[in-house]
């Protein structure tokens, strides 16, 4: 009987989000609809402490394996925790504004984030399973949220139907996994799969685990309900599935393919590369023709998911850390786009169309500048933090000699910049469509925007030297107490 | 005849099957596609059980009875996604949820 009282503070940061969301949903009935506002603002304390804790916390594994708390689980926790967070922040105004403020919506977000932080450090296949399904239960009902809403009805439906096909592909993988290596422990898996001659049924189901995750992440052939959903689903809602649950997944593959398959890393960096290449193509040349901005981000979301997963596949340690520092950098600039399409409404409505951003510097100067940095970052100018995170990237796939795949990249956000060079075209250089201004701007998600913006720019400089090292200890420490 | 480890393979890997065709191939209902990710989980757990039995080893059953969970608490979450769908549409068929492309 292990002891709980050592295993306990290991997973202190989730035990701290699950009892103060249970806590904030008896609260919530109890003071009924009007309780949205406090909810929220309990939720956000409630996650940052998390992080906190998360931060402080002891490293080591725990519950025989199936819970590992290493320097890894941790960085992916902070991120997510603190990702969440702003999700909640950006989602209070907007429940508030479309009147369908209920307190249901922050503590959503609390549960699909101790979701994400399991399967951040989960350590057998078991956890990662209840730790996928724990994030997508609420995150299905999060896209739904705005049930009175028919694209949002259906976004959630879609969602719904292709993660439960993807959770059935990566537990049919599991089950060969299993029957094929004897256990459910990736320690115990990578040492069957490190003879390197891995037998057919492992493959299989190694093939299979993959597709299941790369659903997760969004990866192209597995993006098509990406678009959909982030057209349908509400903003904040997107600005949540595109940032903290692909930390998450990222992580996870991380670990699965590294810890638990490190012997076999022919065999799948193979297939995360023929996932990367689709990703790139996917995602430069299906962005081009969208009309819609939040369309356009998923594209765009599918072929920096290509770029994340091309560290992955370096299979290096210097590769992890390139995954970890892309997805940091890419997480920020999207929540600062999402968090700028929040703020801009014409009379009301959002703008959804990419054409109704022209003339945008006369109304909002300020935005625009926003805008454009964050376009230029994602599409990889140096100096903003987009390079760097493409820079760790391509030099670790280059290292581990994948630099034909890093070249294909290239190429591929050279098409890509295609679609972010005509926004940054449209709001300097055209006149506006109509002559109505937009409309006062929330103060919550203006802020956000201008400072995920200035941090793409300016501040990454900073940023990057506390970042290095930070991505440097997570990725060296693997399992490590 | 016995009944070995390859049979049960065999049976969840067609259970398998016949629930992914389930999903891409119906164009009819939504409920059928539940039942189709109700099958493929199902499929799953003949595998977990028969592993578990051949290798002698508890944890593919725990595996099982998780996802049996899980399984009762998607078919819960989907069908209330159904319902408000329903509400906003009037109809279920798989051909109607297209009102975004792709």
């Amino acid at each position: 009987m292990p002891d709980l009282s050592l295993a306990l503070p290991l997973a202190a940061s989730e035990l701290t989000l699950t009892i103060g969301a249970l806590v904030l949903l008896v609260l919530g009935a109890f003071l009924g609809e009007k309780s949205a506002r406090l909810v929220s603002i309990l939720s956000v304390a409630l996650l940052v402490a998390g992080a906190a804790v998360a931060a402080t916390g002891p490293l080591g594994v725990a519950f025989d394996g199936a819970f590992v708390a290493d320097p890894l689980a941790v960085y992916g926790k902070v991120a997510i925790y603190l990702l969440s967070a702003v999700a909640v922040i950006l989602g209070g105004g907007w429940i508030q504004r479309n009147r369908i403020a209920k307190f249901e919506y922050p503590i959503l977000i609390v549960l699909a984030a101790v979701g994400m932080s399991m399967m951040a450090s989960s350590g057998d296949l078991i956890s990662m399973y209840v730790g996928i399904e724990l994030h997508s239960l609420a995150l299905y009902v999060l896209a739904a949220y705005h049930r009175d809403d028919l694209k949002a009805s259906e976004a959630g439906l879609k969602y719904f139907v292709l993660g439960a096909l993807s959770s059935g592909l990566l537990l049919y993988g599991a089950s060969l996994v299993y029957g094929f290596t004897g256990s459910m422990r990736f320690e115990d898996i990578a040492a069957v799969a490190a003879d390197g001659e891995a037998n057919v049924g492992l493959i299989f189901g190694l093939v299979f685990l993959i597709c299941g995750l790369a659903f997760k992440v969004s990866a192209a052939p597995f993006h098509m309900w990406t678009p959909d959903v982030y057209e349908g689903a509400p903003t904040p809602v997107v600005a949540l599935f595109a940032t903290a649950p692909k930390m998450a997944a990222m992580v996870l593959i991380g670990r699965v393919l590294s810890e638990g398959f490190g012997g076999i890393h022919d065999q799948w960096s193979q297939v995360l590369i023929l996932i990367c290449l689709i990703s790139f193509a996917v995602g430069a040349i299906g962005g081009i023709a969208q009309k819609d901005v939040q369309r356009l981000l998923a594209y765009s979301s599918i072929a920096n998911i290509g770029y994340a997963l091309l560290g992955i596949a370096a299979g290096t340690e210097q590769g992890l850390q390139a995954m970890l520092m892309f997805m940091t950098l890419y997480v920020i600039d999207q929540i600062g786009f999402f968090a700028i399409l929040l703020s801009l409404s014409k009379s009301g409505r959002p703008i959804r169309r990419i054409a109704d951003l022209a003339g945008l510097k006369t109304d909002r100067p300020l935005t625009a500048v926003a805008i454009t940095i964050l376009s230029l970052s994602v599409l990889g100018m140096p100096p903003f933090s987009g390079f760097w995170g493409k820079y760790y990237v391509f030099g670790a796939a280059a290292e581990a000699g994948y630099w034909q795949v890093a070249a294909v990249g290239l190429v591929a956000s050279v098409v890509a910049a295609f679609y972010y060079l005509r926004i940054i075209k449209l709001m300097w250089f055209d006149a506006p469509l109509d002559a109505v201004k937009t409309d006062k701007a929330p103060v919550e998600s203006q802020w956000i925007g201008w400072a995920s913006a200035a941090f793409a720019f300016p501040l990454v400089i900073v940023g990057l030297t506390w970042l290095e090292p930070l991505t440097k200890i997570a990725a060296s420490g693997f399992g490590a107490g | 005849m016995v009944v070995t480890l390859a049979h049960y393979l065999a049976v969840a890997a067609m259970l398998f099957t016949i629930g992914v065709f389930g999903i891409f191939v119906n164009r009819k209902n939504v409920i059928i596609i539940l039942m189709s990710v109700e099958l493929i989980l199902l499929a799953v757990n003949i595998n977990f059980v028969a592993f578990s039995a051949y290798l002698n080893d508890v944890q593919g059953q725990i595996m099982a009875m998780f996802v049996l969970t899980v399984a009762a608490a998607e078919a819960a979450v989907g069908l209330a996604i159904l319902v408000t769908f329903f509400r906003n549409r009037g109809d279920i068929a798989v051909d109607d949820a297209s009102m975004m492309k792709g």
